[in-house]
């Protein structure tokens, strides 16, 4: 607890960030890239077609970590706004702005691949159902947290309030996780549950290795997300040096 | 490889990953760019301060 501790304090300086995230960057994305690569060729020549959907079950290999990185970036954003609100940790704001768009671009890839996974299974692309509309929810949350942001000028009210909206949206990360069963088309868990997956070894492999892969390309985008926005803040920083010199030295009387 | 009759739903769906993926981190990358040089223009014009650690 006391080494988290110190580790968050010694991040709360955004150069020790930098220089920190500057070498875990490239690791971060070789081996992201290595893991999806055997993950895909575990998905397209290891693995058996699945005794119902045939080979459509490929596309749970993408669609399933999709997924799961909607809710995780979700809680990720939550839990950086909680920072934010109650320690104003530095790095929190940073954190919670530069996982949106990300969070966004997993979420409607979970929906897409959900989407191509549906015609051929369910005879349609959409339907009202409960997972897929809790889903479609998160989505809009998504939208509704970076329009919020861009909407205000005043950077630290557009990141409270942004903070505190995420806050109430962490209600429908439960709703998403339980929809399956209420009526649902959707299949229920079949890896995170309680007790032993459901799921052929065959089949839990590749998809295993396709998430932990998807997690650290996650953890790679959102190092340099964090990166670009810490530059961001020094730009501007630099701007209002810039322009308070200018108007200084316009204020000074002529010799 | 065989894919059988939804195959194309299949390629549907790895193509909108890989693409939406790519046009993901090409913009990551652009924006970590413009920003540098941003930064580089400004203190280039020497009014932007002690330069910070990147």
């Amino acid at each position: 607890m006391l080494a988290m501790q110190s580790l968050t304090q010694r991040l709360a300086n955004p150069s020790n960030f930098m220089a920190l995230s500057a070498r875990l960057l490239p690791w971060c994305s070789v081996v992201a890239a290595a893991l999806i690569a055997i993950g895909l060729y575990l998905a397209f020549f290891g693995s058996p077609p699945d005794y119902q959907q045939g080979q459509t079950v490929k596309i749970m290999y993408i669609h399933v970590p999709a997924a799961w990185l909607s809710m995780l970036v979700y809680a990720l954003i939550a839990l950086s706004s909680f920072g934010l609100l109650v320690f104003r940790h530095p790095l929190a704001d940073v954190c919670a702005k530069a996982a949106a768009p990300l969070g966004a671009t997993f979420t409607f890839l979970a929906l897409a691949t959900g989407s191509f996974w549906g015609k051929p299974m369910w005879g349609t692309f959409w339907v009202w159902d409960p997972r897929l509309t809790s889903v479609l929810i998160l989505f809009f949350l998504y939208l509704g947290l970076i329009a919020l942001r861009s909407s205000i000028e005043d950077e630290t009210l557009a990141s409270k309030l942004t903070a505190v909206l995420s806050l109430v949206g962490i209600a429908i990360l439960p709703v998403i996780k339980f929809s399956v069963e209420w009526n649902s088309l959707h299949q229920p868990a079949s890896v995170m549950r309680l007790g032993a997956p459901t799921i052929h070894a065959s089949l839990l492999w590749p998809l295993l290795v396709m998430a932990l892969g998807m997690t650290v390309l996650f953890v790679a985008l959102q190092l340099k997300a964090m990166r670009n926005e810490i530059l961001r803040r020094r730009v501007k920083a630099l701007r209002r040096i810039a322009a308070t010199s200018a108007a200084d030295l316009s204020q000074q009387p002529a010799e | 490889m065989e894919l059988g009759p939804h195959a194309v739903y299949i390629w549907l769906a790895y193509g909108v990953v890989a693409v939406t993926l790519a046009a993901l981190i090409g913009w990551l990358v652009a924006d970590g760019r413009r920003q540098r040089r941003l930064i580089e223009d400004i203190e280039a014009r020497g009014s932007g301060g002690p330069r910070g650690r990147r």
